[in-house]
């Protein structure tokens, strides 16, 4: 039996045809979260609050365009108080102050409610609230995905580990992320917060080491259990595949979509992790959060005691920004959860 | 190819000798286990070069571990492998060596593993869902470290022109899901012959495949083995598929082989209780046949500390007060190179 030696000619280069295969795979990805309509409306929030991240430069300079008339410009610059010489001043998150306030008859202190220069109103302290959202939208964003990121990484990393080793490594692991999910987590970051100033990404790093050890490694472990035991497994082992090769070559990037799946919705308990310490005053090293921004509505004394809806600027755009990124990260993770599950697709 | 075949009656490719497997019956976290399921007890037998050999007997006998335990995924609790494996894989046959392999670790056993190969049963799970036919056929490649990328690519498209994938171009950069039952198990065929193996463990090829594409593997296979003089372990519970395919084949027993011989000889004059019923029971394809069928009793138990008599005495026709008392019998020769496990034969 004598067969013909095959003449093959590559026809395109290696790299070339990953890359095709990887747009590909990334076409029929999206053309499945497509169908879902709960993913696409995530999608459409979070977009929403990237262009929002991004308007946030060039928001003062809009406002000079389109919301302020010479006059009170002229009259900004030779304020008695506060004068500015650029409308960034104005708009600063921090430190910013109109002077123009104590002109307006409609105000109690320095607060405003919404009107054309203030769109959404100023705080106690004269601050533009839509700039203190929009300059805060970066860190949530930041936050938000470093945490989830650190988080996914550990319990991928670990859940293989643990799945595939067994033995003394998983009990040690496994009683580890018993210890991780009874752990009182905002009492933890009270004491810690008191020990070491929180910033944003100190922030991030805790919060994904503590999500990280806890309940993700069991829920990606499992999944790394069933991979474990399939042919191809063996298939690699009889290849020759070290430990090395399977868990990297095998394990991960069959629980690469799972885990993905699962970073969505760490992002949103990041988020309310945040949202939570900053209410409570905790996070001292941050500039601006929408967290920070209830706690000053708070603490101002313009939430409680019946006046709530008397002054709602000040609490409701943070609080919807911050329920509505979450949920948009919840609802992409959900839709995800389609395309990895294909038992919950539509047929 | 004259050559080859007289030397495949003289050559012990693979020698099996006393192979043992027992797994501990989990009985808790502290506690030593005191009970053992006798997966593989003490079995030998040998392989020439060029061999099929064919492992026969119902689920939960010892087969599949039988198999695993010659590519060595697990490591046996006693007894020796003896194979014939080439210390520098660039050397032919000359260059080899016989090795026991039971107990390789590390490095030699990495080096072990260039000379056997394993195809799986299930094609749809023993192909990487996330890998590329050619990921998944160069991947031995990689591990050795074998040629660089465009040497690899070379090998795989005609690895895959040897199994009957053509044109190889057209399957390189797809996915198994892709592909059918047949292709996926060709593509698991041209990944165990991509290191030139001299020895491939076969675990049921077949049996998940649609009957009319069977045939097309299995002659495949029996191609491979005219064209490289490669020996197969193949596996299976088809007394059909067995006959078509093996040599000499082997009918194990609750991790016992009972029975061994020439496949013809086996299955035209078989000689233990057990091999006779496992024979009657294939179905003949003619109503007017009228066969006596051979009753056993009962059901095939789990080879869990089976007590020191013949593992086949509870469901013997034929057991008498010997059988009760004795340890399971010894494979003897009855002739032709026909042995059987049984004292009252």
């Amino acid at each position: 039996m004598q067969r013909a030696r095959v003449t093959f000619e590559p026809t395109q280069a290696l790299w070339r045809v990953r890359l095709q295969l990887l747009w590909r795979g990334l076409k029929s990805t999206w053309a499945m979260f497509a169908e879902s309509k709960i993913g696409l409306t995530g999608l459409g929030i979070i977009i929403f609050f990237i262009l929002l991240w991004m308007l946030w430069p060039i928001y003062p300079w809009l406002m000079e365009r389109l919301a302020w008339t010479p006059e009170e410009l002229e009259a900004a610059r030779n304020a008695p108080y506060g004068a500015i010489s650029s409308i960034y001043q104005v708009y600063d998150p921090v430190t910013g102050y109109d002077p123009l306030i104590p002109l307006e008859e409609n105000r109690e202190g320095n607060i405003l409610p919404p009107s054309r220069r203030h769109p959404l109103g100023t705080d106690q302290y004269g601050r533009d609230i839509l700039a203190q959202l929009m300059a805060s939208t970066g860190s949530e964003f930041t936050l938000g995905v470093l945490a989830a990121l650190i988080t996914v990484f550990i319990g991928t990393c670990i859940g293989a580990i643990t799945a595939y080793y067994g033995g003394f490594v998983d009990t040690f692991f496994m009683r580890l992320a018993d210890v991780f999910i009874l752990f009182p987590l905002v009492s933890f970051l009270i004491v810690l917060g008191s020990m070491m100033e929180l910033t944003l990404l100190k922030l991030a790093l805790i919060l994904g080491i503590l999500f990280g050890f806890g309940q993700i490694t069991i829920i990606l472990k499992s999944q790394a259990l069933a991979i474990k035991v399939k042919p191809y497994i063996e298939a690699a082992k009889v290849a020759g595949g070290g430990h090395f090769h399977v868990i990297f070559r095998h394990i991960i990037p069959n629980m690469l979509p799972l885990s993905f799946l699962y970073m969505m919705f760490n992002v949103t308990s990041a988020i309310f992790s945040e949202a939570a310490l900053s209410f409570f005053g905790l996070l001292p090293g941050a500039r601006t959060t929408w967290g920070i921004m209830i706690d000053s509505a708070h603490s101002g004394g313009y939430i409680l005691g019946g006046r709530s809806f008397e002054y709602w600027w000040l609490w409701v755009p943070p609080g919807v920004a911050i329920t509505l990124l979450c949920s948009a990260f919840y609802l992409v993770g959900r839709g995800l959860d389609e395309v990895v599950n294909p038992r919950l697709r539509k047929r | 190819m004259v050559a080859l075949q007289t030397q495949t009656k003289t050559e012990i490719l693979v020698r099996v000798e006393n192979l043992r497997m027992l797994y501990p019956v989990a009985t808790g976290v502290f506690a030593r286990a005191r009970s053992f399921i006798h997966a593989v007890d003490d079995i030998s037998f040998d392989i020439n070069r060029g061999e099929i050999f064919g492992l026969i007997g119902e689920s939960g006998c010892g087969k599949t571990t039988t198999g695993k335990l010659l590519v060595r995924l697990i490591t046996p609790t006693s007894g020796h492998i003896y194979m014939r494996v080439a210390q520098d894989p660039s050397t032919d046959s000359q260059g080899e060596q016989f090795v026991d392999i039971a107990t390789l670790e590390g490095r030699a056993l990495k080096a072990f593993r260039r000379n056997v190969q394993m195809i799986f049963q299930d094609p749809y799970e023993s192909l990487n869902p996330r890998m590329t036919i050619f990921d998944i056929v160069s991947e031995p490649l990689s591990i050795h470290g074998i040629g660089s990328i465009y040497e690899r690519e070379e090998r795989v498209a005609e690895l895959l022109s040897l199994v009957g994938l053509t044109p190889p171009e057209s399957f390189l950069f797809r996915y198994p899901h892709e592909l059918s039952g047949g292709q996926r198990q060709r593509v698991a065929i041209a990944r165990a012959m991509i290191l030139n193996p001299s020895f491939i463990v076969a675990d049921e090829p077949t049996s998940m495949l649609d009957v009319s594409i069977r045939t097309g593997v299995m002659n495949l296979m029996l191609d491979l083995r005219e064209e490289f003089g490669i020996s197969y372990l193949y596996i299976t519970h088809d007394l059909a598929v067995a006959r078509y395919m093996c040599d000499r084949i082997a009918v194990m027993y609750l991790g016992k082989i009972v029975e061994l011989g020439p496949t013809e000889e086996v299955i035209q004059n078989p000689l233990h209780p057990y091999t006779r019923a496992l024979i009657s029971a294939v179905p003949i394809p003619d109503p007017t046949v009228e066969r006596q069928p051979i009753e056993i009793k009962g059901g095939v138990s789990k080879p869990i500390d089976p007590p020191p008599r013949c593992r086949f005495y509870e469901r013997c026709p034929i057991a008498t007060e010997r059988c009760a008392h004795s340890d399971h019998p010894p494979l003897e020769d009855k002739g032709n190179g026909h042995f059987a496990a049984c004292y009252e034969i």
